[in-house]
């Protein structure tokens, strides 16, 4: 498995998107930590763009390597090589590389503007750490989607329209149940319903470690209770690394039972 | 003949107005003795050194002064100072550990019916309330400093109170770690000027029922709740600062049945709620800084004719929010920071009119748990379509003339 990840990675590194990648991740940090020389603004201003954006390159980049490497994978399959060994070798060599394009990329332009020494680094460690997590999540969806799917175009379908549901229509449905049950005591659904869907939960983490945490008023209070405490810290990570776990398990058993 | 009496008197005033030292060696030892053998018009001079006295009570007009050095330490047994006669003047003195009570307001100074009375260079400090001036006219309250050492709202008192006052300019002062920093509770045609309250566990400035009053130039900082101002008339506020209010219960400056005030040239700076008005009736916002709040302006209901002109908004989570769709305030040549449109003409005033209210304030308003969706992408789509066609937000709420940059 080690070689098939260090074979894929590898490949990635040498591909030129994962330093157009990294290229704009690091363009974005330096630009942002240029315009408004203050790092924990620049970290707000990163958290938006990282919730919404690392799933969506995420998926993107999941699908399109799973249908360009599956001459590859069958070529390998005939070897004597274990199933699970290849996909996850695969997998990982990929969100490895994703993960470390955003880690460098945003990590190289706040280094040099000192982030080491300040008060940001916990969240600024939070942020890097929120970000790969959502990479391996999202690659990991989008490879079950590849392997569920032997038609392409389907298949991009369905991991856009995954991301556009976790992203925005996920939010739009919780708001509006938000809405529609105002009379009712909402805080525990509220909580739980931004815990289910790794994009609200990562937001809401970051948010809670910064100080526009105190705009979330009692509904905060709420969530402070949970998240700001050591066991919910540890709780919500929990919560996001089922969300890679999961997906991984369906990848191995899919991979397992699928006819090539 | 009653000529010739004012005369002798004024006269006796002026020549027989003797000092009367205060110290270890002197005559007199104390200070509550060298005030009873004291006449009025008089100077009593304690000089430096500490002093174990409580209960004070000034009951002629005369002046009471410090030297540097001097500490009357009040053993937090009640009152240190109590004036109660008019003209009397206080300077230089360091007043220190007032008594704590649930029922009496025990306090450094206590002014109560008197006319014309002066505290200045004082320090008052670890005080229950500092000074407690009741049903007094025409006073000077200034360079002082007044802290306090609460830790809660019910165990603490104010750090310069006045109620039933009238026309007394309070200036100059510092107050910090106190409940209330300046409290005004039916004081009229005062002024208070060029002072700094902080850290206090509630309020930096709280007024209530008292019209005709002026406030400048104060800066107001990391107070527990802000600035409450409530239920008074022609209030002028001008170029005060209110910064970092930042909590949960923040306020900048909360405004509730307020009539026919001016706000003007202040900042409101990294607050949870920089203005906060309820109830609040033709008031006039000019020329006013309000930067990297969570709430810029929040408005709660039932305010009428209120002016917005020449402000500039930026850096708010939100600028404006409204909780109906009900609006009687008129917003006119404003900067805002979020403004998306241009300036063909070059003339410093966007072409297309600036709606500040976002659909999102408008949700939070109502639904306040949905503050959990803050910064999702869905709520940027549904703020952006609610900006081209407005639905829930007031239609009639548009700064029709934006500035393209402020100063």
């Amino acid at each position: 498995m080690l070689k098939i990840m260090k074979y894929s990675f590898f490949d990635l590194i040498r591909s030129r998107w994962s330093f157009v990648y990294f290229g704009f991740y690091f363009l974005l940090g330096m630009t942002l930590l240029f315009l408004n020389n203050d790092v924990s603004k620049a970290i707000i201003t990163m958290m938006n763009i990282i919730v919404v954006l690392t799933p969506l390159i995420g998926t993107i980049f999941g699908v399109m390597y799973y249908y360009n490497s599956k001459e590859f994978t069958e070529l390998l399959m005939a070897q004597p090589l274990k199933r699970s060994t290849i996909f996850l070798g695969q997998y990982f060599g990929l969100a490895l590389s994703l993960a470390g394009s955003l880690v460098l990329g945003l990590g190289i332009p706040f280094a040099i503007y000192g982030v080491v020494g300040s008060a940001a680094l916990l969240s600024f460690a939070l942020l890097l750490a929120v970000g790969a997590l959502l990479t391996f999540i999202f690659v990991a969806l989008a490879y079950n989607i590849g392997l569920a799917n032997d038609n392409k175009i389907k298949g991009f379908g369905i991991a856009i329209l995954m991301w556009l549901f976790l992203a925005v229509v996920y939010d739009g449905i919780f708001l509006i149940s938000l809405f529609v049950f105002d009379d009712y005591p909402i805080d525990k659904f509220s909580l739980i319903a931004s815990t289910l869907n790794p994009i609200d939960l990562s937001r809401i983490l970051i948010i809670l470690e910064l100080d526009i945490s105190v705009l979330l008023g009692y509904t905060g209070a709420v969530f402070q209770q949970f998240f700001g405490t050591s066991l919910g810290m540890i709780a919500s990570f929990g919560l996001l690394f089922t969300w890679v776990a999961l997906p991984i398990g369906l990848i191995v058993r899919q991979a397992k039972r699928k006819d090539f | 003949m009653f000529r010739l009496t004012i005369l002798f008197l004024t006269l006796h005033f002026l020549a027989f107005s003797k000092q009367i030292d205060v110290c270890k060696n002197c005559t007199q030892t104390n200070i509550q003795s060298a005030i009873s053998v004291a006449d009025s018009g008089d100077m009593v001079f304690v000089k430096a050194g500490t002093y174990n006295e409580y209960d004070i009570t000034i009951n002629k007009p005369l002046t009471l002064k410090g030297e540097k050095g001097t500490i009357v330490d009040g053993q937090k047994k009640g009152y240190i100072l109590k004036i109660e006669a008019n003209h009397v003047t206080v300077s230089g003195l360091h007043l220190k550990n007032v008594g704590m009570s649930f029922t009496k307001d025990f306090s450094a100074i206590h002014v109560y019916k008197a006319k014309n009375f002066k505290i200045e260079n004082c320090t008052l400090e670890a005080v229950f309330f500092g000074m407690l001036i009741e049903k007094s006219n025409t006073g000077l309250i200034k360079n002082n400093v007044v802290s306090g050492e609460g830790t809660q709202e019910i165990t603490s008192g104010n750090g310069i109170h006045l109620w039933h006052c009238n026309n007394v300019v309070v200036e100059n002062n510092h107050c910090h770690n106190v409940r209330d920093g300046i409290y005004f509770e039916f004081v009229t045609d005062s002024k208070v000027l060029n002072n700094l309250s902080n850290h206090n566990l509630r309020y930096g400035l709280h007024f209530m029922f008292s019209n005709h009053d002026t406030y400048n130039d104060n800066t107001f900082r990391e107070n527990g709740a802000g600035v409450a101002v409530m239920f008074s008339k022609f209030i002028h506020m001008e170029r005060n600062v209110f910064e970092k209010n930042w909590g949960t219960a923040s306020y900048g400056l909360l405004l509730k049945e307020i009539y026919d005030a001016e706000i003007i040239n202040n900042r409101f700076e990294g607050n949870t709620i920089a203005i906060n008005i309820e109830g609040s009736t033709r008031v006039n916002y000019f020329n006013n800084i309000l930067k990297g709040n969570g709430w810029g302006v929040k408005v709660a209901g039932a305010c009428y004719k209120n002016v917005f002109e020449h402000n500039s908004f930026s850096s708010n989570a939100f600028d404006v929010s409204y909780n109906s769709k009900m609006n009687d305030n008129s917003f006119n040549e404003n900067y805002w920071g979020d403004y998306t449109g241009y300036d063909l003409n070059k003339d410093g005033i966007g072409d297309v009119p600036h709606r500040p209210v976002k659909l999102f304030s408008y949700i939070v308003n109502r639904t306040p748990e949905t503050i959990v969706l803050l910064r999702s992408l869905f709520v940027d789509i549904i703020n952006f379509s609610e900006k081209v066609s407005p639905v829930f937000t007031p239609d009639d709420l548009v700064d029709e003339k934006p500035l393209m940059s402020f100063k």
